[in-house]
């Protein structure tokens, strides 16, 4: 038998197994990596939904750990998430901001009036183009931000508590140090 | 009179619908462009569609970024990097060529190399391996009688 024959058979074999391990470890391949992890959260100046008077920017969060969380009143898997989101508030582990991204005021307005009001704060992102700095590309998505206001984290889908209690409260707890 | 002007308003009607569908407000040549860099650029909701072919309204948004973008004098070049900022090398349907996807553009020319070696190197030991004994005085005598009644 020539041992030069083995060759492509291994080639084959070693393919096989790299294939294996990565279709065993389940990651969901339509998920993007994002680009902006570590890197400074995009500045933005966006009014609030609750009063449209007033004006926010990431700048004044500072010093503080938090949350961004994309939502929209027309997202179903915001709707299903939002317990989650709740129940995070009450336990006043870290503070969420949301993002109301291509909405209608009043639809915002009522869903929150119906579900409870998670956030500190909304901002009204309608048009969409926070949203495109940030390299949303889907809803919900959240963001960790870190107090030198650095993307720490990107949780792309729903909060669950799973990946609360495993990735995003030991992480916050680790920043908040 | 009257009648005729009816007629001559029923005449150009559909002309000035037209002449509406036919005037696109936007520049021709950002169109253009728009076209060219879109058709390369992936979008983020249908992943196996371009940013010029798809209708989820995230693209909408981008393209409309990217309109604008052309209209303040970027370049391509910028607009590019404006994207794989914050969406990463998964935009473009093109990756770029740099270490980590060395294996993916100069794989497949690694495996032809490799192969061409190998397959040289077994047909010339085969080529080794049959040894072709030379005729017999007796043989070829018999052989040219073949080929002589052939």
């Amino acid at each position: 038998m020539n041992k030069y024959l083995l060759i492509p058979l291994g080639l084959f074999m070693v393919l096989v197994a790299v294939f294996f391990v990565v279709l065993l470890r389940g990651k969901d391949p339509h998920l993007v990596p994002s680009a902006l992890i570590n890197k400074p959260a995009p500045e933005f100046h966006l009014t609030e939904l609750g009063d449209p008077a007033k004006t926010f920017s990431p700048q004044q969060l500072r010093g503080k750990v938090w949350l961004l969380n994309i939502w929209g009143s027309w997202c179903v898997a915001c709707r299903e998430e939002h317990p989650v989101l709740i129940e995070l508030s009450r336990s006043g582990a870290v503070p969420i901001y949301g993002l109301d991204w291509k909405d209608k005021r009043e639809d915002a307005l009522s869903v929150l009036e119906e579900l409870g009001d998670p956030y500190v704060l909304n901002l009204s992102d309608f048009d969409g183009r926070v949203a495109v700095d940030y390299g949303v590309t889907g809803a919900p998505e959240t963001y960790v931000i870190d107090k030198n206001g650095v993307i720490r984290y990107k949780e792309v889908g729903q909060l669950t508590h799973e990946n609360l209690q495993q990735r995003i409260l030991p992480l916050v707890g680790e920043l908040n140090k | 009179m009257k009648r005729a002007l009816f007629f001559i308003i029923l005449i150009a009607l559909p002309f000035s619908v037209i002449a509406k569908v036919a005037q696109p407000n936007e520049d021709p040549q950002i169109e253009q462009r728009m076209k060219n860099l879109t058709e390369q650029l992936r979008c983020l909701v249908c992943q196996n569609e371009t940013l010029a072919d798809s209708r989820a309204d995230l693209a909408e948004d981008l393209r409309k970024q990217i309109r604008e973008q052309m209209k303040a004098g970027k370049s391509d070049k910028e607009i590019i990097a404006y994207l794989t900022d914050r969406y990463g090398d998964f935009v473009l349907y093109k990756p770029p060529v740099k270490a980590t996807t060395y294996l993916l553009w100069f794989g497949p020319f690694v495996f032809l190399i490799g192969g061409t070696i190998l397959l040289y190197r077994f047909v010339r030991r085969r080529r080794e391996m049959i040894h072709e004994e030379p005729l017999t005085p007796d043989e070829r005598k018999q052989a040219e009688e073949i080929l002589r009644s052939a």
